[in-house]
């Protein structure tokens, strides 16, 4: 019998089965896919500081350092962001495909049993715990189990079978298409964000350098108004900017933009990463929150197994933890993200332009708000609720 | 004769976004490989969301 199954190896995953099983926790990791990391399916980007709070950073999977992010109104009007404190927070642009292996590999190396291209088929509960079904090459079997993490990203099953999170509305996911492009003429010393209702309804396209004149270029659209596939408005994007390059690779995916969930527990079961919709609902960005989900997830677990205590109320020590570090963000940027929803593209360009020039030292959203009032007090009123 | 969500190979990314939107649990993706099954309304809530275009409601 283990003491925990984990389903799926993304960051999320990989985190929880190695800081549980560094606790001494006997763990199997599962991933349906044969190769951990591929396909990828994001673009990439982090902060250095979120990175490092629960990774050594190693170069082999660092694509490229960028020192801040350069933010574009739709009629064209930039704003630059962190420009004048080069060396201290900036960012990376990762490569998945070797982070997530490596990643996987240190819940390996911690003790943790991994199966790749292996599925999780659902569970079902006993005296003692659960029965997880998996099937791989056709073959199906069960383990049994003290606890069950998911962290089986976007299109999470276990959540759902365990009644812990509702599938998610047209509103409340980002559809995004992706190139990987080369032989591009850009500064890659900062990462590019595109605004426009036109240009991406209810998301941002971007281009994230990853050194060597190549870069991914993507878009995300909210389905419930788009009007046509986000591939035909990430093609539709290139042309108009003009950007001339090779796509050397494809990539699509969804992303939550749910916001923050009530709970991520029930008796046995934890979620996180994507599977607990912890993706940030203004930028789509999702690894950070997925590794401290993971880790946090992963240390409850061997208290859980030390206690002998696998109920909901013991596991919503979880809850706390994850909350405490991330939940008040995404609840804020849920707001703000409805905030932005409702601007029209000649609103996002007056604002744009009264900031426009501007020093903002920070990278975040937070620091882009803070200005945006400071220029436009009587958006003061509108905000009311956010800053609530 | 039923109306269902069916997906074009040629076109689909295996990404799984239309996984994550579908209320009856009618799909499934093995690998690179989509699935859709009986369970399936025709609902379309997975056609709205495929980054690709590669989903179509047909009657089956
Ligand atoms: C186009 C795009 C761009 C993005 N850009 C960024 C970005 O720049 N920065 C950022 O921080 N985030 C970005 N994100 C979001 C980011 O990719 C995710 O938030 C992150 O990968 C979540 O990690 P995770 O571990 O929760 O899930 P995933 O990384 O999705 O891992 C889940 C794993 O579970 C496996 N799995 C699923 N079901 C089963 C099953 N039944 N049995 C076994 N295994 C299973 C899957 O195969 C997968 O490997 C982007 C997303 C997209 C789609
Ligand atoms: S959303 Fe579209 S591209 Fe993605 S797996 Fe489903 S059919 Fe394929
Ligand atoms: S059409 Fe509706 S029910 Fe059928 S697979 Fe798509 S989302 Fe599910």
């Amino acid at each position: 019998m283990f003491d925990l199954v984990v389903v799926g190896a993304g960051p999320a995953g990989s985190m929880a089965a190695k800081t549980s099983a560094e606790k001494g926790l006997n763990v199997l990791l599962v991933e349906k896919r044969q190769e951990i990391g591929t396909p990828v399916r994001c673009a990439e980007g982090i902060s250095k500081e979120s990175l490092r709070r629960f990774v050594e950073i190693d170069k082999k999977w660092i694509a490229s350092e960028v020192i801040g992010a350069k933010i574009y109104a739709p009629d064209g009007t930039e704003v630059v962001m962190a420009e004048e404190i080069a060396g201290n927070e900036v960012g990376f642009v990762l490569e998945r495909k070797i982070f997530d292996r490596h990643l996987a590999r240190l819940a390996a190396k911690a003790g943790a049993e991994v199966f790749v291209k292996t599925t999780a088929l659902g569970f079902e509960r006993t005296h003692n715990g659960l029965k997880v079904k998996l099937r791989r090459l056709g073959e199906e079997w069960e383990v049994e189990t003290k606890l069950l993490i998911g962290a089986d990203g976007v299109e999470s099953k276990i959540g759902r079978m365990a009644g812990i999170i509702k599938t998610l509305k047209m509103s409340e996911i980002e559809s995004c298409a992706q190139y990987l492009m080369t032989g591009l003429d850009i500064d890659e010393n900062y990462t590019y964000f595109y605004l426009g209702n036109e240009l991406a309804p209810g998301g941002y396209a971007w281009i994230f350098p990853k050194g060597d004149r190549s870069a991914n270029v993507g878009i995300g659209v909210l389905p419930s108004i788009a009007k046509m596939p986000a591939k035909c408005y990430l093609d539709r994007f290139i042309e108009k900017l003009g950007i001339k390059g090779k796509i050397v690779e494809f990539v699509a995916g969804a992303v939550p933009v749910y916001g923050e969930i009530e709970t991520a527990v029930t008796d046995n079961i934890m979620l996180c990463g994507d599977a607990a919709y912890h993706s940030d609902p203004i930028t789509g960005g999702g690894i950070a929150n997925a590794l401290s989900a993971g880790y946090h997830a992963g240390l409850v677990a061997s208290e859980a197994v030390a206690k002998n205590d696998f109920s909901v109320r013991f596991l919503r020590r979880y809850d706390e933890l994850w909350k405490a570090d991330f939940g008040g963000k995404l609840r804020r940027n849920k707001k703000l993200q409805e905030f932005f929803l409702k601007l029209d593209d000649p609103t996002l360009n007056s604002l744009a332009r009264s900031i426009a020039g501007k020093k903002i030292e920070e990278m975040s959203v937070q620091a882009i708000v803070v200005e945006l009032l400071r220029s436009n007090p009587s958006l003061i009123e509108l905000f009311k609720d956010l800053l609530s | 004769m039923v109306r269902r969500a069916i997906v074009d190979r040629r076109k689909c990314a295996y990404c799984g976004a239309c996984i994550a939107v579908c209320n009856l649990n009618a799909n499934e993706l093995i690998e690179t490989f989509l699935e859709i099954n009986e369970k399936c309304n025709g609902c379309g809530l997975c056609v709205k969301t495929c980054p690709m275009g590669a989903l179509s409601l047909a009657e089956v």
